[in-house]
C-alpha cells in the first residue's frame, strides 16, 4: 500500500466505497426476486403497453383534475374545447380505455403465457393491438373536445368509427390469448387465465350489444346504456383485474392460493348476478318496475362473488402477514382488497330503492366509482406493474417514491371520496325535504373543495408513478452484479 | 374436472351463460320497449332549430350535470307534474349514420333536471343571459359559462338579438348578440315540457303516481307548532332566478320587486294573478311563467311567497293569510284565461 504503484483494483474495494453512509430515513423493504429471465421480444411489448398506460394515467387525470377544479371556479377559463361537459367524457374515456385497460391488458400478455408455461403465441398481435387501442383513446379525446360524441351515455362516448379499432384490438387479443392457452403445456387452465380470458369475451360482447343500432331506441337507449356501463366495469375491468390479481398474489407472497374452488365460485357467481345489474342506475325511472327489480336483487347477490373473492385473498394472506411490511408491492395488493370488499359492497348497498332516494343523482356515485375503480383497479394494477417490471427490465425503482405514490394515492382518494360521500348525503337529504335547488348547491361547495385536494393530491401520486416507471425501464446506473459477473467470466474465458 | 381443463368448452360456457342473460336482461327488454312504445297524442315533435339545439345540448356534454327523468318518487315533484313514462322518450331514434340515440335522462343532478325547464323558465331573455354566464342571473351556480355561443357587435344589425347583461362582461362600447347556435339551443331547452297524458291517465301497467311521499304527522302539536310554508325557500325555489335574492331584478331583463306597485298594492289581485298565470305584457321583461300552474302551489305556499315578497327589502305592505289567498284563487279562476 505504500508503494508508488497504483493498487489493482478489479473488484472496485477500493474505488468503489461509499463515504456517506445514507441515513435509513425509511425502513429498506426487500428488493424483487431475481427470476429467469423472459422473452426479450415479449418485455418490450410489455413495456410498451404499461409505458403506454401510464402516459394516459397521467394525461386523463390531469384532465380529471381541472375538471374537478371547474366545480370550485367556473370561470376558469372560456375555451369550448375545454368546458366541463367535453372535458369530463375525455376524462373518464381517457383512464378507462387509455390507462387502466392498457396496463391490464400488458399485465395479462406476461400471465396469460406463464400460467400456461408456454410462449405467448403472437408478439405481433400484442403490438397491432397496442397500436389499435391507442388510437381509439386518441382519436377520442379530440373529438370529445370538438364537441363529436356518441349521444351522451357514459363511457361510450366515443363514436362508433372511434370505438372501432379498440373492439379490434380486443378480438386480435383474445385471439392471441386463446391461442397461447391452446399451446399451454399444463393440464389444467390456472384460474388467472379463466378470469382474464372470459372479461375479453365480455367486453367484445357488451361493446358490440352498445354499439348495434337495433335496440337502441326509446327506453331501449337507457336500458342498453344501464347494462354497458355496469359490465364495462364489473365485467372488463373488474373481472381482468382479479385475474391479475390471482396470479401476482400468491407469487408475491410466495405461497398458493387459499382456495381454488373459492375462485371458482367466485367466477360464476360474478357473471351469473353481474350481467344483470345494469338497470339499477335507472331506478325509480320509466324503465319496467320489474326489470328494476332485477337489478336490485342482483346487487344483492353480489354479496356472494365478492366475499368469496375476498376469503380467498385474505386468507392466502394467513400467516404470511409479516411479510407486507417488507415488501412494496403487498400494500397496493392489501389495500385493493379492502377496497374490493368494501368498495364493492357499497356498490350493492346504493342500488336499493330505499337508499336510491337518498343517494341517487348526487355526488355518492362519483365517489363510490373512484373507491372502486381507483381504490381497487387502481391499486391492483399498481401492485401487479410493480411486480412485474423488475423483472423484465432488472431495474428496481426507487423505494422512496414508491412509497410516496402509494400514500399520496390512498390519502388523496380518502380525502376525495370521504367528505364527497358526507356531503351529497345530506344533499340527498335537502332535496327529500324540498330545500330549494341551488341551497343543495351553495351546500356542496366546501365538499367539491375537499374534491379537489384529493385529485391534487391523487394527480401528484401519478408523477411520482411516472418517475418510477422510469426507473424501472430507463435508469441504467444501477449494474447487475451477477450479469456482470457472468460477462466477466465468460470474458476471461475467451481471453 | 375434465370441462374445465377445455379451454372451448370452459370459455364456451362462459360466454353463452353472459350471453343468455345479456339477451334476457338488455335485448329483449330494449327491443320490447321499442316496439310497444309511441309518443303520447299531444306530444310536439321537435321544430329544425330545436333538433340542431338538442344536437349542441349534447355535444356540449351537459347530459353530465343535467337530468331528463322525473321519478315517481315524492321528492321529484318539483321537476314536473307528473312522473317521466316511457312514451316520454318514444320519438328519441338514432341521430344519424355517426351518433347513438340520445334520450338523456342522465344520471347526475349536478344541475336542475331538464324534463320541464321550457315550462319552469319559459323566458327566452333568461335562457341567453343564463347561458352566457350563469352567474349573471344566479350568483352561486357553478354551471359553465358558453361564451363562445355569443358575440360582440359595434352595431347589430336588425335581426340580430341582442343580449342584455351587466357591463363588465362586455368589452367597451360592444353589444352583445346571441349566434344562432345559442338560439336554437335555447330553442331546445324552451321545447322541454311534459306532454299531458290523455285523459290524465297513463298507460296501462306504468306508475304515474309519485311513491314515498313525505309522513305528514297528524299530532295536534306538530300543527300548531307549524309555521306553515317557508315564504323565503319557495322565493328561492321559483322566482329568485330572475327577481333576484335582492328583488331587485336585473335591469332590463327582469322587474325589480322592492319597492314594486304591484307587490306592495293593498289589493293582491293583480300579483296573485301574475304568480298563478304568469305575465308577458310588457316587451321590455322577459317572460314571466306561470308559476302557480306549473308548479301546483297551494294556496297557503302561495301566501307565503306573496309575504315574503310584501314584507321583504324594504317593501312594508300588509300580509295575506292562505285563507284570503285561497278565496281570491277561487274568483281568479272563474276569469277567462289570458
Amino acid at each position: 500500500m505504500s508503494g508508488l504503484l497504483v493498487p489493482k483494483d478489479e473488484r472496485g474495494l477500493i474505488t468503489h466505497v461509499a463515504h456517506h453512509a445514507a441515513l435509513p430515513f425509511v425502513a429498506r423493504k426487500k428488493s424483487a426476486q431475481v427470476r429467469p429471465k423472459i422473452d426479450p421480444e415479449l418485455a418490450r411489448l410489455i413495456l410498451w403497453y404499461i409505458g403506454c398506460a401510464t402516459f394516459w394515467l397521467v394525461f386523463g387525470t390531469t384532465v380529471g383534475e381541472y375538471v374537478g377544479i371547474k366545480f370550485v371556479a367556473p370561470d376558469v377559463d372560456e375555451v369550448s374545447w375545454l368546458s366541463f361537459g367535453r372535458l369530463r367524457p375525455v376524462h373518464t374515456n381517457a383512464v378507462f380505455w387509455g390507462w387502466a385497460s392498457l396496463a391490464m391488458l400488458g399485465l395479462g400478455h406476461y400471465v396469460v403465457p406463464r400460467v400456461s408455461n408456454t410462449q405467448l403465441f403472437s408478439t405481433k398481435l400484442g403490438w397491432y393491438a397496442l397500436v389499435l387501442i391507442n388510437v381509439t383513446v386518441f382519436s377520442g379525446t379530440l373529438c370529445l373536445m370538438a364537441g363529436i360524441n356518441n349521444g351522451g351515455g357514459e363511457y361510450r362516448e366515443y363514436i362508433w368509427p372511434v370505438m372501432l379499432p379498440f373492439a379490434i384490438g380486443l378480438v386480435l387479443t383474445l385471439y392471441n390469448f386463446v391461442k397461447t392457452i391452446a399451446n399451454r403445456t399444463t393440464k389444467e387452465i390456472y384460474i388467472s387465465n379463466w378470469y382474464i380470458v372470459a372479461s375479453i369475451i365480455f367486453g367484445i360482447t357488451i361493446t358490440v350489444v352498445a354499439y348495434l343500432p337495433f335496440w337502441q331506441n326509446g327506453l331501449g337507449e337507457t336500458i342498453i346504456q344501464g347494462y354497458y356501463m355496469h359490465q364495462g366495469v364489473g365485467m372488463w375491468f373488474m373481472l381482468f383485474t382479479l385475474g391479475i390479481v390471482y396470479y401476482f398474489l400468491p407469487q408475491q407472497l410466495n405461497k398458493p392460493i387459499y382456495s381454488y374452488s373459492l375462485g371458482i365460485l367466485a367466477f360464476w357467481a360474478q357473471i351469473l348476478f353481474y350481467t344483470t345489474i345494469g338497470t339499477h342506475h335507472f331506478v325509480f325511472s320509466s324503465i319496467a318496475w320489474w326489470l328494476q327489480t332485477v337489478a336490485i336483487v342482483g346487487s344483492a347477490g353480489m354479496i356472494i362473488p365478492v366475499v368469496a373473492g375476498t376469503t380467498n385473498f385474505v386468507m392466502t394472506f394467513k400467516g404470511a402477514w409479516f411479510k407486507v411490511p417488507d415488501s412494496y408491492t403487498l400494500p397496493f395488493f392489501l389495500t385493493g382488497i379492502v377496497f374490493y370488499f368494501t368498495g364493492s359492497l357499497q356498490g350493492t348497498a346504493e342500488a336499493f330503492r330505499s337508499t336510491n332516494l337518498l343517494w341517487h343523482f348526487t355526488d355518492f356515485t362519483v365517489a363510490h366509482s373512484h373507491l372502486t375503480m381507483y381504490g381497487i383497479i387502481c391499486f391492483f394494477l399498481w401492485a401487479g406493474i410493480y411486480a412485474v417490471l423488475p423483472r423484465l427490465t432488472g431495474l428496481e425503482p426507487p423505494q422512496i417514491t414508491v412509497g410516496v405514490h402509494f400514500w399520496l394515492a390512498l390519502i388523496g382518494l380518502l380525502f376525495y371520496t370521504i367528505p364527497l360521500m358526507y356531503g351529497s348525503t345530506l344533499r340527498g337529504l335537502m332535496w327529500m325535504e324540498g330545500k330549494p335547488f341551488i341551497d343543495s348547491v351553495i351546500f356542496m361547495a366546501p365538499f367539491w373543495l375537499w374534491r379537489a385536494i384529493g385529485g391534487s393530491l391523487m394527480w401528484l401520486s401519478h408523477l411520482f408513478f411516472a418517475y418510477n416507471m422510469y426507473h424501472m425501464i430507463v435508469s441504467s446506473v444501477v449494474i447487475d452484479i451477477r450479469e456482470t459477473a457472468f460477462e466477466a467470466i465468460v470474458q476471461e474465458n475467451n481471453d | 374436472m375434465d370441462f374445465f381443463d377445455n379451454h372451448t368448452k370452459l370459455f364456451g360456457a362462459a360466454f353463452l351463460l353472459f350471453l343468455v342473460l345479456t339477451v334476457f336482461v338488455a335485448l329483449v327488454p330494449a327491443i320490447n320497449n321499442e316496439k310497444n312504445n309511441a309518443p303520447l297524442p299531444g306530444f310536439q315533435p321537435l321544430s329544425d332549430d330545436a333538433v340542431k339545439g338538442k344536437a349542441l345540448f349534447v355535444a356540449n356534454g351537459c347530459v353530465a350535470c343535467h337530468t331528463q327523468q322525473v321519478r315517481n318518487v315524492d321528492m321529484d315533484k318539483m321537476w314536473g307534474q307528473r312522473p317521466s313514462v316511457a312514451p316520454d322518450y318514444a320519438a328519441n331514434e338514432r341521430t344519424d349514420l355517426w351518433r347513438n340515440t340520445a334520450t338523456l335522462m342522465g344520471t347526475e343532478r349536478t344541475g336542475p333536471d331538464l324534463t320541464s325547464i321550457g315550462t319552469r323558465q319559459p323566458s327566452k331573455e333568461w335562457n341567453l343571459v343564463h347561458l352566457f354566464n350563469p352567474r349573471i342571473v344566479v350568483k352561486e351556480s357553478i354551471m359553465p359559462a358558453y361564451p363562445w355561443l355569443f358575440e360582440v357587435k359595434k352595431e347589430p344589425s336588425q335581426e340580430d338579438v341582442i343580449v342584455t347583461v351587466p357591463e363588465r362582461y362586455v368589452k367597451e362600447g360592444g353589444i352583445l348578440v346571441a349566434k344562432k347556435e345559442a338560439l336554437q339551443l335555447v330553442a331546445y331547452l324552451l321545447s322541454l315540457k311534459q306532454t299531458e297524458l290523455p285523459g290524465g291517465a297513463p298507460p296501462n301497467g306504468m306508475v304515474s303516481t309519485f311513491l314515498y311521499k313525505k309522513e305528514t304527522k297528524e299530532g295536534s302539536e306538530e300543527t300548531s307548532a307549524n309555521p306553515g310554508p317557508d315564504g323565503s325557500a319557495l322565493y328561492a325555489t321559483h322566482c329568485q332566478a330572475c327577481h333576484q335574492p335582492t328583488g331587485e331584478g336585473l335591469k332590463g331583463a327582469f322587474p325589480a320587486l322592492k319597492g314594486s306597485e304591484i307587490v306592495v298594492n293593498d289589493n293582491p289581485e293583480l300579483m296573485l294573478n301574475i304568480i298563478i298565470n304568469g305575465y308577458d305584457a310588457r316587451e321590455e321583461f322577459g317572460v314571466m311563467p306561470a308559476i302557480g300552474k306549473n308548479a301546483e302551489l297551494k294556496p297557503d305556499e302561495i301566501a307565503a311567497i306573496m309575504n315574503h315578497e310584501r314584507t321583504s327589502w324594504g317593501n312594508n305592505a300588509r300580509k295575506l293569510s292562505g285563507q284570503e289567498v285561497s278565496k281570491l284563487m277561487d274568483a281568479i279562476k272563474q276569469l277567462p284565461n289570458q
